[in-house]
């Protein structure tokens, strides 16, 4: 099964998800909500898996944190991993656990070279527990974070060159974080080593309640944003189809809603296979 | 720039962790105070919170009908602050929600609140817990009453039950949790729940004292025999039959592994 365009799956949808046979259509979910001894939310993920192509994109790890992963949450990645058979595994630039505790959000790092080799050595060891190979996602940027050594693409760029993991890109990550800190977007993404991109992440933003328009949040409560489309065109234009993904968790619309969005970015897969440069 | 000195990572996740919980350490470097002291922290700040106080919210249904969203979640902040989640599998956090409520002095006028939350949380336990095949009634029938008596039955994984002799527990949950209304008026006696899950949808019904005693006794590993002794202690009136059916209507017991069919049941 080839994986065109995808989309999260929400629990409401399952049936609807499950039914349908749209070209291409893949379901992304996090695996800490399947982390489960048993019951219906693996039956349901395990019948979806029959008629789709499925992906784990891990939020729990904490590869960012100074500290190896925790060794009973990967053997609970490894366990769904194998029970599961992904076509695509990814995690996050960020960090969440520390000290016992697990902060549930993706909490930024310094891009210093202590943090890339931290990094690389968590990558390591979760890719050598699966036995296979993981994307990483750039992250959405709230504010500078003082200390780094190494510009974002570099550091994504050299955590491939050392673990020869793929990367995940997030143009809606890339539009949140421009706007954000104050960088071009269009430059960000002509650095990106786009020929490691494994999948492409679109998802809509808000504007913060309190800052108003000066501050973006990736709050994935929204249809995906005409910036958005724009740079998700401009990266096809480069890398030609690659997997990508609708992502929505607030304000959740019906499957036919969230299926609409899923067929445009599909067409547009179909024509960037016609008209890619894929000089990436 | 300059290179930061080994170990600043986790310096900074130190920092960090503790001013998402509202600590700001007074010795923070010029670095961490820039990302601290930042207006965009109270994003990472608000939004640890939001998830922790969402993932108690989709745990307690019952709770947040009882008491209104507003209360719930007020309530919810001030477990997160003194035990935040400390695994990623949200579905697991809220285990000691219960024990908190009963000592949340604004929660002292609903006594019965923490049981209420207990048995949220036993609705969540049965609907991840492990898979298993429920014991056949046939099994039971075909077994001699000395063989019975002398029967090892292990609760399913996914059976809870509980009796709680102060309220309505029961009453008060499952109306809740299905969104009914509550009758004008309740009949202020202690009542006891059965929750389980033996195929794929989570069930629940009442079950009395003795019934609570018997799957007590056998979920410490003893024989019928003690079981149905301890049924009898509590309701001498006890019907026997009338419970076993039940329980096994519900699935409360795990099949028999073969050892035991093969050492306590003749064919």
């Amino acid at each position: 099964m080839a994986m065109g365009a995808g989309l999260g799956l929400k629990a409401q949808h399952y049936d609807a998800a499950l039914a349908c046979d749209a070209p291409g259509l893949w379901f992304e979910v996090h695996p800490e909500n399947y982390m489960v001894a048993g019951g219906p939310r693996l039956a349901w993920l395990e019948a979806i898996r029959t008629r789709h192509p499925v992906s784990l994109h891990g939020v729990g790890l904490s590869l960012g944190a100074d500290a190896p992963p925790d060794p009973h949450h990967l053997h609970r990645l490894a366990e769904l991993d194998r029970r599961i058979q992904p076509a695509l595994v990814s995690e996050h630039l960020a960090w969440s656990a520390w000290q016992g505790a697990y902060h549930p959000d993706l909490l930024p790092i310094p891009r210093s070279t202590e943090a890339l080799e931290r990094v690389a050595e968590n990558i390591d060891r979760v890719q050598v527990a699966l036995g296979r190979r993981i994307s990483i996602e750039n992250p959405t940027h709230y504010l500078p974070v003082p200390g780094a050594q190494w510009s974002e693409v570099d550091f994504l760029g050299e955590l491939v060159r050392r673990t020869g993991c793929g990367l995940l890109l997030d143009v809606n990550n890339v539009h949140v974080s421009a706007l954000n800190l104050g960088f071009e977007s269009g430059e960000y993404l002509d650095a990106f080593p786009l020929r490691h991109v494994t999948e492409i992440h679109l998802a809509g933003h808000s504007t913060d309640p309190l800052l108003g328009p000066r501050l973006l949040i990736d709050s994935h409560d929204a249809p995906v944003d005409s910036a958005v489309w724009s740079l998700f065109e401009r990266t096809l234009a480069r890398t030609g189809p690659r997997p990508s993904l609708i992502e929505r968790d607030g304000n959740v619309p019906d499957f036919a809603e969230l299926l609409a969005e899923c067929h445009r970015a599909a067409e547009m897969l179909c024509r960037s296979a016609m008209t890619a440069e894929v000089h990436a | 720039m300059n290179a930061r000195p080994p170990g600043s990572l986790a310096r900074f996740q130190d920092r960090i962790a503790r001013a998402l919980l509202g600590e700001i350490d007074s010795d923070l470097t010029p670095d961490e105070a820039a990302v601290v002291h930042h207006p965009a922290f109270a994003v990472y700040r608000n939004g640890v919170m939001k998830s922790a106080i969402d993932a108690l919210q989709a745990s307690c249904p019952a709770v947040v009908r009882l008491v209104g969203e507003d209360w719930f979640r007020a309530a919810a902040a001030v477990h997160v602050r003194a035990s935040p989640p400390r695994c990623p599998v949200l579905v697991e956090y809220g285990a000691d929600f219960a024990d908190f409520l009963a000592c949340f002095e604004p929660a002292a006028e609903l006594p019965y609140l923490p049981d209420v939350a207990r048995l949220d949380r036993m609705w969540t336990e049965a609907h991840i817990g492990e898979d298993a095949v429920t014991l056949d009634a046939a099994c039971i029938v075909a077994a001699s009453p000395e063989q019975l008596a002398q029967m090892v039955l292990r609760p399913h994984p996914c059976a809870r039950w509980g009796w709680f002799p102060t309220a309505p527990i029961y009453s008060l949950w499952s109306r809740n949790r299905a969104g009914e209304d509550a009758p004008d008026e309740f009949d202020w006696i202690g009542e006891g729940v059965l929750i389980g899950r033996p195929t794929q949808d989570v069930r629940w019904q009442p079950l009395d004292q003795a019934g609570c005693a018997f799957l007590d006794r056998c979920a410490a590993g003893e024989a019928l025999a003690s079981a149905t002794g301890a049924a009898l202690d509590i309701d001498p009136h006890a019907d026997l039959a009338v419970l076993m059916s039940k329980l096994l209507a519900a699935g409360a017991f795990s099949a028999l592994d073969l050892e035991t069919l093969s050492g306590g049941v003749s064919p």
